[in-house]
């Protein structure tokens, strides 16, 4: 009797592990190669001082690219995130120059941490606004956030007339000081995006790797009907993954304006393909259901320390583009090898 | 560009010359053999049907003959030449076109459009469209039916769709006209002119190879018949040297054991169905009409119903996944009408739903992953999953419906299609159910490991207690583990037996074998 049907084709040799190796750690490998190439191009490059600025650029598109691995996996797609991002920045420097409430007569300047805790609110607001109408009113994704990306940007820009907020440094006497940390200290030396990239990715880490949420999501990304006949609260879990990458575009958005001690309306602008460049170079299949966050860190970081050498070497800021955008089209190309190898 | 064929219309019905045979035909799908050596002619001017069951290898073979599957060894003989097709085009240049059961239309454009698609009629100036829809009135005469040319195919009904499909293989003037279930959307008065159309075309002399799941109407037109069971070709023979007694033998053969109804203590009924109505999805009528059966404790009851019967539509309303339109679902009395599907696998009703592929199985997880989806909470402690916990679900679960795999961390799709079939069973009995509703558990597997899930559904129900409903459209499958068998047609049930009904009893309840 025929049963367990062998779909892989021979795989001895060791040329062909070999190959198996560097294709499923290709970012790492990836990552290796460009640290390696920038060391020896420039005598900076390599220093634990430079890791960490470059990593504290990584740190917003790290955040954006994790709540985009979470739709990515339900096979999903935000395009709507760069623009939370700069809504984000927008609010949390309003919040900072103080509300009018002109029936009391009064200006109120929140706390750092309410601020903090009203920005995060915002961005899950903003992705529940986008799964709400990809759950329940069946609009397509792509369609659903590519509007949610014209309207946030708009509202930022509606609400500074265009303009920049400069001075997000709080005042004593106010008792809102402390935007400026979340950007510019450091702990133990790291400075704190970094560290809060680190948390968020650790947390988001272990909820797919340990939880029943992870599984539900895993699951209905791969296949949305049989985990729904399975028992999956498919619905729940979508609208759920919209409101995370709102929160992490939120965060993002944070972080950015605090590094900037400023906001301006137009931050983030294209974040939103950088992130899923990022989630696509750590081998995500854009049909759901595969990826992870480690491969998605190091996709960032090879985005991050790629365009960061290149400044460093003192490359044209467009051939940037040129180099990223073959880095996204090749790890594309190599999905679809190791994936595509299992389909007939 | 159009296919001109040339028809002698001189040619009569009955010459008898070969025009086309399969010599030694075999096709193997890695280690499954869908086909087995089959040996056969196709006689002009005359029809050829396939006869038998589900995975018989009736589809393979017709895809052969179409030129869509290469076979892995033998020969395809045109007019005594061997030919290899390259792909459904090549073939259909040299006069082989194809009716599928799933149809091949475009739904967005008019009929016309859809009967020329690919092959337009060009002229300087552009496609000729006026040309184009006279063509389609005459065919559209030809078939008696009052399809406007310029109607969307998205507006027709299913029957005047599948006309559609007809038109456009007749179109292509095909010489050979393959037909893979043409009736089974069609009203008794369509099959009618079907039957005329066909009379037609041989008599034009067209060869036609004919399948259907209706037997005596395919024994209406046929001029031979091939039988096939598991891959093998079992009978070939002319039409006056066959009844549909001689048919149903071949097709459903003797010997294989597929079990006896368990000696299982029945208790209450589990599951009650009453009243159950669902309504057609494009809005006409109901594919549930009325509909009412209870499944007792530890009972294992068999649906038998052709396709279309509402077979997939009843377990699908009572599993939470489509809306009933009046009626209601009940579990030991409690009505769980209002509840989603998950609440209904917690309140202990499972589905396991008949495409494995599209409904059953994450491609993109393993064996394990499979195995534990609908039972997450049973190995959640606090926030996180219980890796030693869940362990021991997967590794149950494997023991109890005999997944052949090592420990569940490969990936689902390198199992074979029996041991998927079990994974998504095992994946709904984790879940410690009540009643199971299993639509066309045997589907696409091999007929050893159809034996094991029955076996395991047996064990089941008289084990655990567990209520057993379970569809098929193979007559030999309800004569198995059941204790009653529900004969259901267009929505209705239209008979009921106990295990000790005949397969000729069954088969008239269902229409399969009195079409008008």
């Amino acid at each position: 009797m025929a049963d367990v049907t062998n779909s892989k084709p021979g795989s001895g040799g060791m040329g062909l592990n070999i190959g198996k190796i560097l294709l499923e750690g290709r970012a790492f490998f990836a990552l290796v190669a460009i640290i390696a190439v920038f060391s020896i191009l420039s005598p900076v490059y390599f220093s634990i001082g430079n890791f960490l600025i470059m990593s504290s650029h990584v740190a917003i598109f790290g955040l954006l690219a994790i709540g985009m691995l979470l739709v990515i996996l339900n096979g999903g797609i935000d395009l709507s995130v760069g623009s939370t991002l700069g809504l984000a920045g927008v609010v949390a420097g309003y919040l900072m120059q103080g509300v009018e409430i002109p029936a009391a007569g009064v200006v109120l300047y929140p706390p750092v941490w309410a601020v903090v805790v009203l920005t995060i609110c915002l961005g899950a607001f903003v992705g529940l606004i986008n799964g709400v109408l990809i759950a329940f009113f069946n609009v397509p994704a792509f369609v659903a956030t590519l509007g949610m990306l014209y309207v946030a940007r708009g509202v930022a820009l509606l609400m500074t007339n265009g303009l920049t907020y400069n001075n997000l440094g709080g005042a004593e006497a106010l008792g809102n000081t402390g935007f400026d940390w979340l950007g510019f200290n450091r702990i133990a030396g790291v400075p704190i995006g970094v560290i809060v990239l680190a948390l968020v990715a650790l947390t988001v880490g272990l909820v797919l790797a340990r939880t029943a949420f992870g599984r539900w999501l895993y699951a209905s990304g791969g296949n949305e009907r049989a985990a729904e006949l399975s028992g999956v609260p498919t619905r729940s879990v979508k609208i759920s993954v919209y409101v995370l990458s709102g929160i992490c575009a939120a965060i993002a958005g944070l972080v950015l304006s605090s590094q900037l001690t400023s906001a301006g309306p137009t931050a983030g602008t294209t974040y939103e393909l950088t992130a899923i460049a990022a989630v696509v170079i750590g081998g995500a299949a854009l049909t759901g259901g595969r990826g992870n966050v480690r491969g998605t860190m190091l996709g960032a970081f090879v985005i991050g320390f790629l365009s960061d050498g290149l400044v460093i070497i003192g490359v044209s800021a467009y051939w940037q583009t040129v180099f990223t955008g073959a880095v996204i089209v090749l790890a594309v190309l190599l999905n679809s090898l190791q994936y595509g190898r299992a389909r007939r | 560009m159009t296919v001109q064929q040339s028809i002698r219309p001189e040619a009569p019905r009955g010459t008898g010359e070969v025009v086309m045979s399969a010599r030694h035909v075999a096709k193997h799908y890695g280690a499954v053999k869908a086909l087995k050596g089959v040996n056969f002619d196709i006689h002009r001017g005359q029809v050829t049907t396939l006869f038998g069951e589900n995975g018989a290898g009736k589809s393979t073979l017709m895809k052969i003959l179409a030129g869509i599957v290469t076979p892995t060894s033998g020969q395809i003989l045109l007019d005594g030449e061997p030919v290899t097709f390259n792909g459904a085009n090549d073939a259909l240049a040299q006069g082989i076109s194809i009716i599928h059961q799933e149809l091949a239309l475009a739904p967005n454009l008019n009929v016309r459009d859809n009967i020329f698609m690919g092959r337009e009629i060009r002229t300087r100036r552009g496609v000729d469209f006026a040309e184009e829809e006279r063509v389609t009135r005459a065919l559209m005469e030809e078939l008696e039916e009052e399809i406007d040319p310029l109607t969307p195919v998205e507006e027709l009904r299913l029957g005047q769709q599948q006309i559609v499909e007809i038109a456009r293989a007749l179109q292509a003037k095909s010489r050979i006209l393959i037909m893979d279930e043409p009736t089974s959307a069609l009203s008794a008065s369509e099959v009618e002119v079907l039957f005329k159309v066909i009379n037609d075309l041989t008599a034009k002399g067209v060869s036609i190879v004919y399948i259907s799941h209706h037997l005596e109407e395919a024994l209406e037109v046929t001029d031979h018949a091939v039988v096939l069971r598991d891959g093998e070709m079992t009978a070939y023979a002319p039409r006056n040297e066959i009844d549909l007694e001689w048919i149903v033998r071949n097709m459903v053969g003797e010997g294989f054991d597929l079990g006896t109804p368990p000696d299982s203590k029945m208790g209450e009924p589990s599951l009650i169905v009453e009243d159950l109505c669902v309504p057609d999805p494009s809005g006409h009528g109901l594919v549930v009409d009325h509909m009412s059966l209870s499944v007792r404790a530890g009972e294992i009851v068999c649906i038998y119903g052709l396709m279309g019967a509402g077979r997939t539509e009843m377990m699908e309303c009572a599993a939470g996944r489509l809306r009933a339109k009046s009626g209601a679902v009940k579990l030991h009395g409690r009505d769980i009408s209002h509840m989603s599907i998950a609440e209904r696998i917690e309140a202990g009703l499972v589905l396991v739903p008949e495409d494995r592929q599209r409904d059953g199985l994450v491609q993109t997880m393993t064996v394990g992953q499979n195995l534990s989806l609908s039972s997450i909470g049973a190995f959640t402690r606090g926030l996180f999953t219980s890796r030693k916990d869940e362990r021991k679900v997967i590794d149950d679960s494997i023991r109890e419906v005999t997944v052949k795999t090592d420990g569940g961390g490969a990936m689902i799709g390198s199992l074979s299609g029996g041991n998927q079939q079990k994974v998504v069973i095992g994946k709904m009995l984790a879940t410690r159910p009540e009643v199971i509703l299993l639509d066309e558990p045997s589907r696409g597997i091999d007929i050893g490991a159809k034996a094991e899930v029955f076996k395991l559904l047996a064990r089941t129900a008289q084990d655990r207690g567990l209520a057993v409903l379970y569809s098929t459209s193979e007559v030999g499958e309800c004569l198995s583990i059941a204790h009653r068998i529900i004969v259901m047609n267009r929505g209705r049930i239209a008979a009921e037996f106990d295990h000790t009904a005949t397969k000729e009893q069954i088969m008239a309840a269902s229409g399969e074998a009195v079409h008008h």
